[in-house]
């Protein structure tokens, strides 16, 4: 640990920050999953997802067609004009110009680009922060950075602490989202230790983030919960509101409501808007339309009516 | 986590959550048949009968205030009938090999497996708590309760390994208004396992689901006389416990009613369990998951409208987090929906009765005049039913009445300590000791915790969890005898 910048030791912060325990949590979550969202409710609910999905495509297959193709699916999801746009494209930094082109100057859609060596981050500070300042530059409007693991597992809370300052003041005007990668961290007291640390160098505006979708463990009700906790302490005792974004394994419309209403009964009304709230998704949106669809005519479109495979938005 | 001083601005207002309605829930009515006659009669000797004497009473629906059915109102005739049917009874059934009679015991909890819904609607209609709850918890847990005596049925041998149990004769039961079908289920269920016969009286406000259950009995086509059912006042029961032919008399209840029943029956020779009140102390350290911690104190005081013998009805909070953790629990409280039992979404349903209704706010007024600081969530009553919103007092101190008092409702007193030994002290200061609740991140502040607090049950890092296979049952006043589990069978053999 550097010295120069008094890291918070590893013990002292997780006895600041608090313990999370596992049993708990998850049963208190489970009690998301018992709400019954109906009919007025229902729609209600599934357009704010359409409108706080970040829609992603995050593979090497990537083109500036296919990513044409995403942009376009995010600014109208639906032919009916009462489904709003997604909240943003999330892309690699490669095709940030591509999207920037389909998107035009000022989309209301937003383009968000992973940096800082997505998803691992296993290089030097320097070439991650270049990404950033780059990815920036070719116009993203926000940056999903991932945080260094391998630092904090060491128990280098400085550094991760540092590295996150470091991107925050690469990023300039382009908003911030911290990806923690759960799957990584593994504990519940982890992800709140990681969270409470990434919270305090981020402004309102910025979000934490769940996972890259690139480890077997992604966003779960439970680790969002856990991570909306400490955004609710940080908040109370800041006032910095900071958003959240949990990404990868939110599949269906259903799973997605459950999530809201996670964030309706912990965070309360303030954090439901796409200023507050992501969805890292891809396949989410169709399931969303769908179920809007359902809602509209009473019965679900043909399958071949939306494309399973993001791969052909 | 603290901002840089340059950002501090202390003349704004703190920072606080807003739980409006920018996304409200639609009503979501559980709408499953509950399958209510118009009358229900005694269930005595395997048939409905009237009451010798004709006379009837009516259930309400405590969330509408309307007549759900009528019921027969068992009078000492009647009792004496439904003794002689069960000791009748008793020879064949205690003679039945162990493994017949557990092949009627899961029959009875496949059953209610089957017609769960059902059941589960006809509880909250009847007690007023919420469909969430008797849907996922009540019905559920009944039906467990018959599946694990089931498999003791033919295992008694087993049960006190070197020496012979044996079944008493018939069992008096009297149950009470709060679990109206899982408080049958923990009184049937074993008695049944160990070869006992049986005459239960529920609760007067609650009796829908046993005599539903009575319809049970008939479909599983359990021997006529084996379980006798008779509903009416608490003077029902005093007849039914007095009764001579009663070998056994099982009791959950209020403390008071358990000690005139002790003096009743004094001198009887019958064996005796009684599950009485409570006034738990959950235990907050300083060092607990507080989130998780906050959750448990919900689901402590304000499950079943903290009309629970074993609630958590005093919060001993350390002070170092006192101030938090009153106002997360507060924070919580507004995202808890009190409103219509029916409604899928309803976390607090309606008090039991009007009478109930009133001793819960004569305790509130007590507690404001005895100068403790009272905060209720914000909630609009519906223009009928009896509901109470939740309720917390702070600056408790130990002689304050809702501090020593059973209140059987969602009224939460906060109390604060310095030091273990201090919690134990206030946490044992009180004439009742049936569970406790321990909060903390240290396996070894637990263990010691646990053997000191005099309670039945402490759970550790949660609150309210129930299983068949765990005893249930209390220190003190809180009662005597086991529920659940080796030893609550016990309590219904004879041991030689």
């Amino acid at each position: 640990m550097r010295a120069s910048s008094a890291p918070p030791a590893l013990r002292r912060w997780f006895a600041a920050v608090g313990p999370v325990d596992r049993v708990g949590v998850e049963e208190r979550v489970a009690k998301f999953t018992t709400r019954s969202i109906k009919k007025a409710a229902k729609v209600q609910g599934l357009k704010l997802a359409v409108s706080m999905v970040d829609l992603t495509t995050l593979e090497g297959k990537d083109t500036p067609g296919k990513v044409a193709s995403l942009c376009r699916k995010a600014l109208r999801p639906h032919d009916d004009p009462a489904v709003p746009p997604a909240a943003a494209v999330c892309l690699y930094p490669a095709m940030v110009r591509a999207a920037r082109r389909a998107l035009g100057p000022r989309s209301p859609v937003r383009l968000a680009s992973v940096a800082t060596a997505f998803p691992s981050g296993q290089t030097a500070l320097a070439t991650r922060l270049a990404e950033v300042r780059r990815a920036v530059a070719d116009g993203a409007d926000e940056i999903d950075m991932v945080i260094n693991r391998g630092a904090f597992l060491a128990g280098e809370l400085g550094r991760v602490r540092d590295e996150i300052a470091a991107v925050v003041a690469t990023c300039g005007p382009a908003a911030l989202k911290v990806i923690l990668e759960v799957g990584e961290l593994e504990t519940y007291d982890h992800i709140r230790a990681a969270s409470c640390l990434a919270l305090g160098e981020l402004r309102p505006g910025d979000f934490i983030k769940t996972s890259t979708g690139k480890t077997g463990t992604n966003a779960t009700l439970a680790n969002t919960q856990v991570m909306l906790e400490a955004i609710r302490d940080h908040y109370l005792e800041t006032g910095v509101a900071i958003g959240m974004k949990p990404a990868g394994g939110i599949r269906t419309a259903k799973q997605a409501l459950h999530f809201l209403v996670a964030v309706k009964e912990t965070l309360g009304d303030a954090w439901l808007t796409p200023a507050r709230y992501r969805f890292g998704a891809s396949a989410l949106l169709n399931d969303l339309v769908r179920q809007l669809e359902k809602e509209r005519t009473g019965a679900y479109p043909a399958p071949y009516a939306f494309s399973e495979a993001a791969e052909s938005y | 986590m603290a901002p840089p001083a340059s950002s501090r601005r202390p003349r704004r207002p703190a920072p606080e959550l807003l739980f409006g309605d920018l996304w409200p829930y639609d009503p979501a009515p559980e709408t499953a048949d509950p399958r209510i006659r118009p009358e229900y009669g005694l269930f005595i000797n395997g048939r409905f009968t009237p009451a010798a004497d004709g006379s009837r009473f009516t259930s309400i629906n405590p969330a509408t205030e309307r007549p759900l059915t009528e019921l027969a109102r068992g009078g000492p005739a009647d009792v004496d009938a439904a003794c002689r049917a069960a000791a009748a009874a008793f020879p064949r059934w205690s003679r039945l090999p162990g493994a017949e009679r557990g092949k009627y015991l899961f029959r009875l909890a496949r059953l209610l497996q089957d017609r769960a819904r059902e059941f589960a609607v006809a509880e909250t209609m009847d007690n007023g708590k919420p469909i969430r709850e008797t849907r996922d918890f009540d019905v559920p847990s009944a039906a467990a309760h018959f599946f694990y005596h089931a498999g003791w049925a033919d295992k008694l041998a087993y049960l006190a390994p070197g020496r012979t149990v044996a079944p008493l004769g018939v069992v008096g039961q009297v149950i009470p208004w709060n679990f109206p079908l899982l408080m049958l289920a923990w009184k049937i269920a074993p008695a049944l396992a160990a070869g006992n016969c049986v005459v239960l009286k529920p609760a007067s406000h609650t009796p829908l689901t046993a005599v539903k259950l009575a319809e049970l009995l008939e479909e599983a086509g359990l021997p006529p006389g084996v379980v006798n059912i008779v509903t009416g006042p608490g003077a029902t029961g005093a007849h039914l416990l007095a009764h001579p032919l009663i070998r056994k008399v099982a009791f959950t209840g209020s403390t008071a009613v358990g000690k005139v029943i002790l003096r009743s029956v004094a001198g009887a020779g019958k064996r005796l369990t009684m599950e009485l009140g409570g006034k738990a102390a959950n235990i907050v350290f300083a060092d607990a998951p507080l989130d998780q911690a906050v959750e448990g104190i919900v689901n402590g005081i304000f499950f079943n409208q903290g009309q629970v013998c074993c609630a958590g009805s005093r919060l001993l909070v350390q002070e170092a987090v006192a101030e938090r953790v009153v106002a997360q629990l507060r924070r919580r409280l507004q995202a808890l929906r009190v409103g219509d039992p029916l409604d899928k979404n309803t976390d607090l349903g309606a008090i039991v009765s009007r009478e109930q209704r009133g001793v819960i706010r004569g305790y509130l007024r007590a507690g404001v005049a005895e100068g403790a600081e009272l905060w209720q969530a914000p909630f609009r009553p519906p223009a009928r039913g009896f509901f109470v919103a939740p309720a917390v007092f702070t600056g408790v101190s130990q002689s304050h009445r809702i501090a020593r008092e059973e209140i059987f409702g969602p009224v939460l007193s906060v109390l604060t300590f310095r030091t273990v030994e201090e919690a134990v002290e206030k946490a044992n200061n009180t004439p009742y000791g049936l569970s406790a609740g321990v909060w903390t991140d240290k396996g070894a502040l637990i263990l010691r915790l646990a053997t000191e607090l005099r309670a039945g049950v402490v759970w550790a890092n949660t609150f309210n969890k129930f299983d068949p296979s765990s005893p249930f049952g209390g220190y003190k006043e809180s009662g005597f005898g086991r529920e659940g589990g080796r030893h609550g069978l016990l309590d219904y053999c004879a041991v030689t």
